[in-house]
């Protein structure tokens, strides 16, 4: 072996680094910069942002797609096999109060009136001619919830998942600058200035302990293809609501959670190579999946103007965009604006309902979706 | 079939599968509640 030999080897890294990957790289920095100066969804943002970087960097073996190497066997076990969406829905579901759900179940109505967006969105990235099964996998941004988008993308466009999951997971972070400027136009001064009752209605404890088990089992037998992530959901519900398993509790909204954030997002990081994601359709999906929780938005606010109609002016139509799975960003939001109109007003109350309704909405949407695709023989990829 | 009937299909039994879940949960909240209202359990926090 010459001494050229030896350099060769030595700077091979550098020889082997493509443009594609360097603009990866860089992107994977810029996440990393909107996470930590910025404050966007850090918990992600950092382990996506830096998957990024290790994924692109050339002869490192540590893209998703690299066989046997450590990021492959932890994708492959975890994304692949859907258990990490799975995971988080257990500690999402033992984060979540379901009380002003359940004392003003009504709300729930916003929980589906706000997944309308997916499925506008599913027209359009059909009528711009992606295949079926990648416009159910764009259209599920919509959802607000990136677990869901990540289950259904695993599913039906896995090369499409890097793209989804980032613009699943931004849009949420930024849902405090897409809702209010949708909100303000579809409202006037005076709806959005409506107090409405301030929720004093207590529920009993069994009945929060038997939420999650009934609904849980309503939802699951209506869809069945949802029941992996609803069942986690209301596993981890229950686990919060019975108060006997409060170790169980903690180490699902704790360890659990953290640790399958981490590891969820370092394989998203991994699995966005120049190759999937320098396309023109990336684009395209980031702008679908911003028209998809806009229309969301849209239903949702236009619902809670009529449901203001019907109730004689009880309804603030705010609480409308509240409807998406959005927790708990929505919810205050809505709260916000409510208080910019009138400071008398307090919303996050029945936002919340709203918002939890939607996360239960989201679910089942996809579920539906999932059940439709299974039922016309479109199997997963 | 065709993109856009299965565009509409989706649409229609996603959205109206999921109001009738949702309109389902809210009736049967509504009976739980009735079935275990609070006040009932502040009686027998007191017994």
């Amino acid at each position: 072996m010459s001494w050229t030999d030896i350099l060769s080897a030595l700077v091979s890294g550098f020889t082997s680094l493509t443009w594609q990957s360097a603009f990866l790289i860089l992107l994977g920095c810029a996440l990393l910069y909107l996470a930590i100066a910025k404050g966007f969804e850090p918990l992600l943002l950092i382990p996506i942002g830096f998957g990024v970087i290790l994924g692109n960097l050339p002869l490192a073996g540590l893209a998703a797609s690299d066989e046997g190497g450590v990021l492959n066997i932890i994708y492959n076990a975890g994304i692949l096999t859907e258990i990490f969406p799975c995971l988080i829905f257990v500690g999402l579901g033992a984060m979540i109060d379901f009380g002003p759900l359940l004392a003003n179940p009504s709300v729930l109505i916003f929980g589906a009136a706000g997944q309308f967006g997916i499925f506008l969105t599913l027209l359009l990235a059909l009528a711009l001619g992606f295949g079926r099964q990648e416009a159910v996998s764009i259209a599920i941004i919509g959802a607000c919830d990136g677990p869901t988008a990540i289950y259904v993308a695993t599913k039906y466009a896995p090369h499409l998942l890097p793209a989804v999951s980032i613009a699943a997971y931004s849009y949420m972070s930024l849902v405090p600058i897409i809702q209010p400027p949708i909100m303000r136009l579809l409202t006037t001064k005076t709806e959005r200035s409506i107090v409405m009752a301030y929720g004093e209605k207590k529920v009993s404890k069994r009945v929060k302990v038997l939420f999650p088990i009934v609904a849980g089992l309503i939802t699951m037998l209506i869809a069945p293809m949802g029941a992996p992530l609803m069942g986690m959901l209301m596993l981890g519900n229950l686990l919060k609501e019975s108060g006997v398993v409060g170790r169980l509790a903690d180490v699902s909204t704790g360890a659990l959670v953290n640790a399958v954030t981490l590891l969820l997002g370092l394989c998203i990081g991994c699995s966005m190579l120049a190759g999937n994601f320098l396309q023109w359709q990336t684009i395209l999906v980031f702008i679908l999946g911003l028209v998809a929780i806009s229309l969301d938005t849209v239903t949702g606010v236009l619902l809670g103007k009529l449901m203001r109609v019907l109730t004689k002016g009880k309804i603030n139509p705010l609480i409308g965009a509240a409807g998406t799975s959005a927790f708990p960003m929505s919810s205050r939001v809505v709260q916000k604006e409510g208080q910019k109109a009138n400071p008398r007003s307090f919303l996050l109350w029945h936002a919340v309902g709203a918002n939890t309704g939607g996360q239960i909405g989201s679910v089942m949407a996809a579920s539906v979706m999932l059940a439709i695709l299974a039922g016309m023989g479109i199997a997963p990829v | 079939m065709k993109d856009w009937a299965f565009g509409l299909t989706m649409t229609i039994a996603g959205m109206g599968v999921t109001f009738l879940t949702l309109y389902i949960l809210t009736l049967v909240i509504r009976l739980m509640d009735r079935l275990f209202p609070y006040k009932e359990e502040k009686k027998e926090e007191g017994k």
